[in-house]
C-alpha cells in the first residue's frame, strides 16, 4: 500500500507541472499583449510598458515560468487585474462556499441515485425499473444550467417556496466560522440561520447533484443486478432472510466499489458544473469568481482559480484511488 | 474479444477471399440492423437525432421567420398561432431560432466529435502500438488534460483563444480527445497480443499495414459508441460555453446562448427559457439512448 501511494504521489509530480504550464499559457497566450488586456484599447505606451515591468513581463518566457512557481509555492496566487486585491484569501472564502454546495449536491446524488439504483435493480424490467431508469436517463441529459433556470422559475419565482439566489438572506446577521454556513450555524447554535441557510442551499445542490445521482443510479442497478445474480446472495435468500436484509446488507456492500469510483469520478463534473450553478443561483462560490472574472476579463483569476480547481480535483481524484486500492487490493498489483 | 465489424481480417489465402468476406459483411451488417430495430431505445434514440439532423438540413423550409429579424412591437410576446414558442426580447420568433440553432449544435456536435476522434485515436493508435517512451508522453498528456474537470479547460482554452464559436469547438474538440485516445490505446494493447496480429507479423507484415488493416478496423466499435455519446456530452458542453458567453455570439441562434438571453425575463417570459433548454436536453437524450443501445448491440457484454 506505501509503494503505491508513494508512486501515485510521483505520477502526480507531471500532471501538476503540465497543469501549472497550461494556467501559465491563458494569459500568455492570450493574443495581443496582456499588458493592454490588463489596461484596456485607450491605455498609453507609457502605462502598458510599467504594467508590462509590474507584470514581468519584460523577462523571457521561461523566467516568468518560474517566477510563477516561485510564486505559487509560496501560496501566493496574484493580483486581480480590476480590483488589485490579492486572490489568494479572495479565493479561501469562495471555496467554502463551493465545498458547502457541492457536498450537498453529491449527499443528494448518493442518497438517491443509490436508492433509485436498488429500486430499479430489484424490481428489475418492471415499470417501476423503466421509470427509474427513464429519470436516470433524462437527468444524465440534462444541462445543469437550464435545471437551475427551470428551479428558479417554477420552486422560486411561481410558487415562492425557496430563495432563488445567494447563500443567506440579505436580513441575516452572520458571522461564519469555517464557511460552511450549515455547520457553523450547528455550532453556533444559530436555528434561525441553520434554517435559512439550507433552504437556500436546496435548489442549486439538487440542479448540481441531478447529473451525478443520475449516474450513480445506473452504475448501481447494474452492479446490484451482477451482485443479485451471485451464488450467495441466492444462499441469503435461501436461508429465508427478509428481502431489505440481503438487500441492503449483503449485495450493498459489494456493489460499493464500482459506485465509488463513479463517485470520484463525480467530482469533475460537480467542480465544473459549480461554474453554471453558482453563475445561475449567484452562490458566492469559486464558480460565480470564475464567472464574473470570465466577464471582466480578469486573466489573474482566471488562470488562478482554474489551477486551484484543478489541483482539488486531482487530489480528490488520488484520495478515491488510494480508498480505491484500499478496498480492492487487486488494484495496486494491476497495470495503470 | 473483438466484436468489430470485421472479426476475422486475419490474413488469409482463399482463393474467394474477397468474396466471401462481402458476404459476412453483409451478414453481420444485417445482423447488426435487426438488433438495432429490436432495441427499442437505439430505435428512439436513433428517431429522435434523425429528427433533429432533418429539421438541421430543412431548418429554412421549416422555419417561418428569419431568425435573427428584430421586431420591437413583438417583444417577449407568448407563444401564439403565430407565433408557435413565441418571441425573445428582440421580438425574434423562437421556433425559427430553435430550428437554425439545430445546425449549431449538430455542427458543433459533430465536428468537435470528429476532431477528437481523429486526433485521439491516433495518439491511442501510436501509443498502445509502439509503447516505450511515445506511451509514456502521451499518456502522460491525457493525463494532464483528464486533470482539469473537463468544462473548467474548455474555458481555459477559450480564454486563451477568445470567445466565439470556432473556439468553443475547437476547445471542446481538445478536452475530449482523451476519452478516445486512452480508449484506442487499450484496444489496441488487447488486440496486439491476439493470435492473427502475431501471425501476421510472423508473416513479415509491416507495422503499417498491421495497424490499418487490422488493429484499426478492429478497434472502430467501442469509439463508435463512444463517439456518440461523446457527441451528447459536446452538445451540452457547447450549449454550457454558450450560455457562458464563450461560445456563439450574437445574432448566432445558439440555444445555450438563448438561454442566457433569456434569464432576465424568467419571471415575464418563461417560454423564452423553456423551449431552447427542451431543444438541449431531447438532442441529448436522443445521443444518449442512441449511443446506449449500440453499445448494448455491438457489445453484448455490456448488456445488463
Amino acid at each position: 500500500m506505501i509503494a503505491y501511494t508513494i508512486r501515485r504521489l510521483l505520477m502526480l509530480i507531471p500532471v501538476l507541472i503540465g497543469m501549472s504550464i497550461i494556467t501559465f499559457s491563458i494569459i500568455h497566450a492570450l493574443p495581443g499583449d496582456p499588458a493592454r488586456a490588463v489596461l484596456g484599447e485607450r491605455a498609453s505606451a507609457e502605462q502598458i510598458a510599467e504594467v508590462r515591468e509590474s507584470m514581468g513581463l519584460d523577462k523571457p518566457i521561461y523566467v516568468q515560468y518560474f517566477n510563477y512557481i516561485g510564486k505559487l509555492l509560496q501560496g501566493d496566487l496574484g493580483r486581480s487585474y480590476i480590483t488589485g486585491r490579492e486572490i489568494a484569501p479572495e479565493l479561501f472564502t469562495y471555496l467554502m462556499a463551493t465545498f458547502e454546495l457541492a457536498i450537498a449536491a453529491m449527499l443528494i446524488a448518493v442518497f438517491f441515485g443509490v436508492n433509485l439504483g436498488i429500486l430499479s435493480a430489484w424490481r428489475q424490467n418492471s415499470w417501476v425499473d423503466y421509470s427509474a431508469m427513464m429519470i436516470a436517463l433524462i437527468g444524465v441529459s440534462m444541462p445543469v444550467f437550464w435545471l437551475g433556470l427551470m428551479e428558479q422559475w417554477l420552486f422560486a419565482q411561481e410558487l415562492g417556496w425557496l430563495p432563488s439566489s445567494s447563500r443567506l438572506d440579505a436580513r441575516t446577521m452572520f458571522e461564519p466560522i469555517t464557511g460552511l454556513y450549515v455547520i457553523d450555524s450547528i455550532i453556533t447554535g444559530n436555528w434561525a440561520v441553520l434554517g435559512d441557510a439550507i433552504r437556500h442551499l436546496i435548489l442549486p445542490a439538487v440542479a448540481l447533484g441531478t447529473i451525478p445521482m443520475a449516474i450513480i443510479a445506473r452504475m448501481t442497478r447494474s452492479s446490484m443486478l451482477e451482485v443479485m445474480r451471485s451464488d450467495y446472495i441466492r444462499t441469503a435468500r435461501a436461508k429465508g432472510l427478509s428481502e431489505f436484509w440481503v438487500i441492503y446488507k449483503h449485495t450493498l456492500k459489494n456493489a460499493f466499489i464500482p459506485v465509488l469510483t463513479v463517485v470520484g469520478l463525480q467530482t469533475g463534473i460537480l467542480l465544473g458544473g459549480a461554474v453554471l450553478t453558482e453563475t445561475i443561483f449567484s452562490w458566492p462560490g469559486i464558480g460565480r469568481y470564475l464567472y464574473d472574472a470570465i466577464t471582466s476579463r480578469d486573466y489573474q483569476i482566471i488562470q488562478s482559480g482554474i489551477l486551484v480547481v484543478a489541483t482539488i480535483f486531482v487530489l480528490i481524484n488520488l484520495i478515491v484511488d488510494l480508498l480505491y486500492a484500499m478496498i480492492d487490493p487487486r488494484i495496486k498489483y494491476g497495470r495503470e | 474479444m473483438s466484436i468489430g465489424p470485421s472479426p476475422n481480417t486475419a490474413p488469409d489465402s482463399t482463393l474467394n477471399k474477397s468474396e466471401l468476406e462481402e458476404e459476412m459483411v453483409e451478414n453481420q451488417f444485417r445482423d447488426l440492423l435487426r438488433s438495432f430495430i429490436r432495441h427499442r431505445s437505439a430505435v428512439i434514440g436513433g428517431a429522435i437525432v434523425l429528427f433533429f439532423i432533418l429539421i438541421a438540413l430543412a431548418a429554412p423550409l421549416i422555419a417561418p421567420y428569419d431568425y435573427k429579424a428584430v421586431n420591437e412591437n413583438i417583444r417577449l410576446s407568448s407563444p401564439s398561432p403565430e407565433h408557435w414558442l413565441g418571441t425573445d426580447d428582440m421580438g425574434r420568433d423562437i421556433f425559427s431560432r430553435i430550428v437554425y440553432g439545430a445546425r449549431i449544435s449538430l455542427w458543433v456536435g459533430f465536428v468537435a466529435v470528429s476532431g477528437s476522434i481523429v486526433v485521439g485515436s491516433l495518439l491511442g493508435l501510436i501509443a498502445g502500438f509502439y509503447g516505450g517512451w511515445r506511451d509514456v508522453l502521451i499518456s502522460r498528456i491525457f493525463d494532464i488534460l483528464l486533470a482539469f474537470p473537463s468544462i473548467l479547460l474548455a474555458i481555459a482554452i477559450v480564454a486563451m483563444l477568445g470567445p466565439s464559436l470556432e473556439n468553443a469547438l475547437i476547445a471542446i474538440a481538445i478536452i475530449n480527445i482523451p476519452t478516445f485516445g486512452r480508449l484506442m490505446r487499450s484496444r489496441v494493447l488487447s488486440i496486439k497480443e491476439e493470435d492473427y496480429i502475431l501471425a501476421a507479423r510472423a508473416m513479415g507484415m509491416k507495422n503499417g499495414r498491421i495497424l490499418f488493416q487490422h488493429i484499426l478496423p478492429n478497434s472502430w466499435t467501442p469509439i463508435m459508441v463512444q463517439g456518440t455519446l461523446g457527441f451528447a456530452t459536446a452538445v451540452i458542453e457547447a450549449a454550457a460555453l454558450g450560455f457562458l458567453g464563450l461560445g456563439a455570439q450574437p445574432p448566432d441562434p445558439e440555444w445555450g446562448k438563448m438561454l442566457a438571453d433569456a434569464r432576465p425575463y424568467i419571471q415575464t417570459a418563461p417560454w423564452t427559457m423553456i423551449f431552447p433548454g427542451l431543444a438541449i436536453m431531447m438532442t441529448v437524450l436522443g445521443f444518449n439512448l442512441l449511443g446506449d443501445g449500440l453499445r448494448d448491440i455491438m457489445d453484448p457484454r455490456m448488456k445488463q
